[in-house]
């Protein structure tokens, strides 16, 4: 095999049921280098993390490590090789404290019995790495899931003495986070570690990988080194065609509707989570909502989709005023809201895609009233069609899909209830550029045919591609509000940075 | 503040204390040692098993063979000793034999992928069966070995005594106790009941700690047929039925959740106390039936339920409340 490799792997070969996901895919990751595993949603790139780091059996293929050819059988045989992976769904432990989690199977111990206080001594340390004030000894189900991400990466990382892997570690991260988490990079790469990394943020890749390898459809498209790869070639070896830049510049229609306000909050707030804020929402507008990782925007939501109650304020709808203090209440209403933490809280594991796309419907209109099949089917075909999801088969059990393709249907299931004001909390996070692009059409499409949208992001140009208003967010308060021309990707990033209490 | 973890543990001690002190006012008697001493030894089997049950409990498990397998105990080493072996090694004989009996169970849980609700619930009909082959009469047994047992006691004040039973037991949960929070086995444990599949993709070997678990399991349940042995000093193939469901009990009201990942050993030791309290409380009372033990710890295991239901809700609360402003 390759002599320079830390890791590599020759014709690896996985099927499901029979379906080839992985079809005689090589690869080979050097130390001291950060590798970049890309392609589309359904490439196969988390399956072929899972095979080289022992949690799934490949079906055919040879791995080594160091030159030694090498079989872990299991992710803890994979660790004892040095090995250490940050899966996409975030494999923490929420029952167990943060130390706990941190030192699961390799705790510190004294004439063998667990060293507990050293253990938390050890993880403060670790923390305090990542600039995570997380108390060791809580458990970890008190804390956010960006938290527990970095958790998960802390653990990783300490516990890869030679490879590590992680599946789309940023998918929950603000930019501030990122870039704490790409310094440890940095650094472990300078040490000789081997680092394989997923993501779908281009721009990370190019900030942070030496090389990439491309999987499209199960294959392996090629590996190159990033420096000699331009941008407009690596998305196409990703899809396969030329991407069409239609999320460049804003869409034309984008401005602000004359129509009244139809959605109304005024002094809305609760304490500690929120400060009192004033929104107004049109129906044909898409209001952008930027902020940091915990400035509020996620509270802001939980607020408006009364999943949190209000201490202050009032809401009105069509110039009624009304309570909201239950999802139910706000779906009544004409609410609808695709939450933030989708893997955790979305979707239904064991039921077909189909069934994962009616559940909002269904409740909505009651359990007594089943949907029919057929308009079940339709329901399921369309958002299927029109977001891309694969494999494109209805019946399929949503845990066998993709993570980004568990995303797609969990927006559609928001998106079938066919809301009058929809909320989306990130909706683009973990989903391949192509359908990245065909989520910011859908936006503008349902913008244009008189949806009311509120849209969370941290992706800032997108927030500019497609709101025609953005507020900006920072420590919990609505700092700023942009109109028209003054959305630009600067204008938000300045709002961003001024101290909540100066609004 | 009280972490919310340790929230039920404190109910529980909580409410043994105040029901005890309650019992007290009335009966004047039963604050003594030697009511305490005799609540120990008359718990002890009970109490060595829902240590067991407990760690299955917290993987998120069940084992419904532990009466089966105490009365199993029970018959082999009344026989083996009327046969003539030593009481020494008929011991050690039947607790290889549970402990055998409950790795082949955690193997099985782990090999057929089946809930261990099922796998155990076979295992109860085996073991019981298996009891009845060996005898279906009481097996009386004396033996100077046992006498000897019997006769360690440490002295408590006032007349009391704390019994070789009651010091079996304490020692029981001593070992529950370290093992749960002081080795990997145990952080294992915690972790299953957390979730089989972030454990595994974790790194816990999940086989290996699913034979030790239920092996354990049925160690305590080998060992406390022993203790009941012991303290009935006969074998008896129909004896301990449904015990399983009071460990159960004595464990969900001791502070564990049913569904695992959270709970203490020592909750248990209180869960099976309160138990016993009732009973105590009963035989002062001298007019209630002793039905009301049951009534009562299924009013409680309602009441326990509901409050682990309430304390998730909460820390959720707080945890949203937290994640809005520190993250
Ligand atoms: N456990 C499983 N059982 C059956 N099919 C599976 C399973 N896991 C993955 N698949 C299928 O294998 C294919 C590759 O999935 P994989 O999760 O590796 O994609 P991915 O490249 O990580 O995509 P994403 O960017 O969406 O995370 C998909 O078509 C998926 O439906
Ligand atoms: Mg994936």
């Amino acid at each position: 095999m390759t002599h320079d490799a830390l890791l590599s792997a020759q014709g690896i070969d996985k099927s499901f049921f029979g379906v080839k996901v992985l079809d005689g895919v090589d690869f080979s990751l050097r130390g001291g280098e950060i590798h970049a595993l890309l392609g589309e949603n359904g490439a196969g790139k988390s399956t072929l993390v899972k095979i080289l780091t022992g949690a799934y059996r490949r079906d055919a293929g040879a791995m080594w490590l160091d030159g030694q050819e090498v079989e872990p059988r299991s992710v803890a045989e994979a660790q004892a090789l040095g090995i250490g992976t940050v899966y996409q769904e975030v494999n923490l432990l929420d029952n167990l404290t943060v130390a706990e989690n941190l030192y699961l199977g390799r705790q510190p111990r004294r004439m063998g019995m667990i060293d507990r206080r050293r253990m938390r001594g050890d993880a403060a340390t670790l923390l305090a790495r990542y600039g995570v004030g997380a108390d060791p000894d809580e458990t970890l189900a008190h804390y956010p899931v960006a938290v527990r991400q970095i958790i998960a990466i802390a653990r990783a990382v300490d516990l890869s003495g030679k490879v590590l892997f992680l599946d789309e570690p940023t998918a929950s991260l603000d930019a501030r986070e990122v870039q704490a988490l790409f310094t440890v990079l940095r650094q472990l790469r300078a040490q000789g570690l081997g680092i394989v990394i997923i993501t779908h943020f281009l721009d990370q890749v190019y900030q942070i990988a030496d090389r990439v390898t491309v999987l499209r459809n199960g294959r392996m498209v090629g590996s190159r080194a990033i420096a000699e790869l331009p941008r407009r070639d690596l998305v196409a070896m990703m899809l396969g065609r030329e991407l069409a830049e239609a999320t460049a510049h804003r869409g034309s229609g984008a401005t602000q509707p004359d129509t009244p306000a139809a959605f109304l909050f005024e002094g809305y707030g609760k304490r500690g989570s929120i400060a009192p804020f004033d929104l107004d929402i049109r129906p044909g507008e898409v209001v952008g909502i930027a902020g940091l990782l915990g400035s509020g925007r996620t509270e802001t939501a939980r607020l408006m989709f009364g999943i949190d109650r209000p201490d202050s304020g009032q809401a009105a709808v069509d110039g009624q005023p009304v309570t909201l203090h239950s999802p139910q209440d706000a779906i009544g209403h004409g609410f609808g809201m695709c939450p933030e933490e989708r893997k955790t809280d979305g979707i239904v594991g064991d039921l077909s895609v189909r069934q994962n796309i009616v559940l909002a419907l269904q409740a909505s209109r009651g359990w007594a009233r089943p949907i029919p099949r057929r308009e079940a089917d339709a329901l399921a075909e369309r958002y299927i069609k029109a977001l891309d999801i694969r494999p494109p088969d209805p019946n399929r059990p949503i845990k066998f899909l993709s993570g980004g393709n568990q995303q797609k249907a969990i927006l559609a299931r928001w998106l079938a209830t066919d809301p009058r004001l929809l909320i989306l909390d990130e909706p683009t996070r973990g989903i391949d550029i192509g359908a990245h692009a065909e989520i910011i059409n859908l936006i503008e499409k349902l913008r244009e045919d008189g949806m009311a949208l509120v849209v969370i992001s941290s992706e800032i140009e997108e927030l500019v591609a497609f709101s025609t208003r953005v507020i900006v967010l920072s420590d919990r308060h609505h700092v700023r509000e942009l109109r028209g021309a003054e959305i630009t990707a600067e204008a938000i990033v300045e709002a961003m940075a001024v101290p909540g209490d100066a609004a | 503040m009280i972490r919310a973890r340790y929230l039920p543990f404190v109910a529980t001690v909580l409410i043994f204390v105040v029901a005890y002190a309650l019992c007290a006012l009335q009966f004047p008697n039963m604050l003594s040692f030697r009511v305490l001493g005799n609540l120990l030894t008359d718990n002890a089997f009970l109490g060595i098993a829902a240590v067991g049950m407990t760690f299955v409990i917290l993987s998120g498990g069940i084992d419904l063979s532990m009466g089966s397998v105490i009365a199993f105990t029970s018959v082999f080493v009344a026989v083996l000793v009327r046969a003539g072996v030593h009481p020494a090694l008929a011991f050690a004989l039947a607790l290889a034999v549970s402990t055998s009996f409950g790795a082949l169970m955690g193997l099985t849980i782990h090999a057929l992928k089946m809930p261990a609700f099922v796998v155990t619930l076979a295992g109860m009909f085996l073991a019981r069966g298996a009891a009845f082959l060996i005898s279906t009469d009481s097996v009386p047994i004396s033996h100077d070995f046992l006498k000897q047992l019997k006769g360690i006691y440490i002295q408590l004040p006032d007349k009391g005594k704390l019994s070789f039973l009651a010091i079996l037991m304490l020692l029981a949960f001593a070992v529950g106790v370290i093992l749960a929070h002081r080795t990997r086995f145990g952080a294992n444990v915690y972790a299953l009941g957390g979730s089989e599949q972030s454990a595994e993709l974790m790194g816990v070997p999940l086989r290996k700690t699913m034979i030790q678990l239920y092996a354990f399991s049925g160690f305590m349940a080998g060992l406390a047929g022993l203790a009941y042995t012991l303290y009935t000093s006969a074998g008896y193939s129909l004896a301990t039925v449904g015990v399983e469901l009071d460990a159960i009990a004595a464990v969900v009201v001791g502070g564990t959740l049913l569904t695992g990942g959270s709970g203490l050993v020592l909750g248990t030791l209180f869960g099976v106390l309160i138990q016993g309290l009732i009973q105590t409380y009963i035989v002062f009372d001298g007019t209630l039936s002793s039905w009301w033990t049951k009534i009562v710890i299924g009013m409680l295991l309602f009441a326990f339920i509901v409050l682990q239901r309430l304390i998730l809700l909460v820390s959720e609360r707080r945890a949203a409340i937290r994640a809005s402003s520190g993250g």
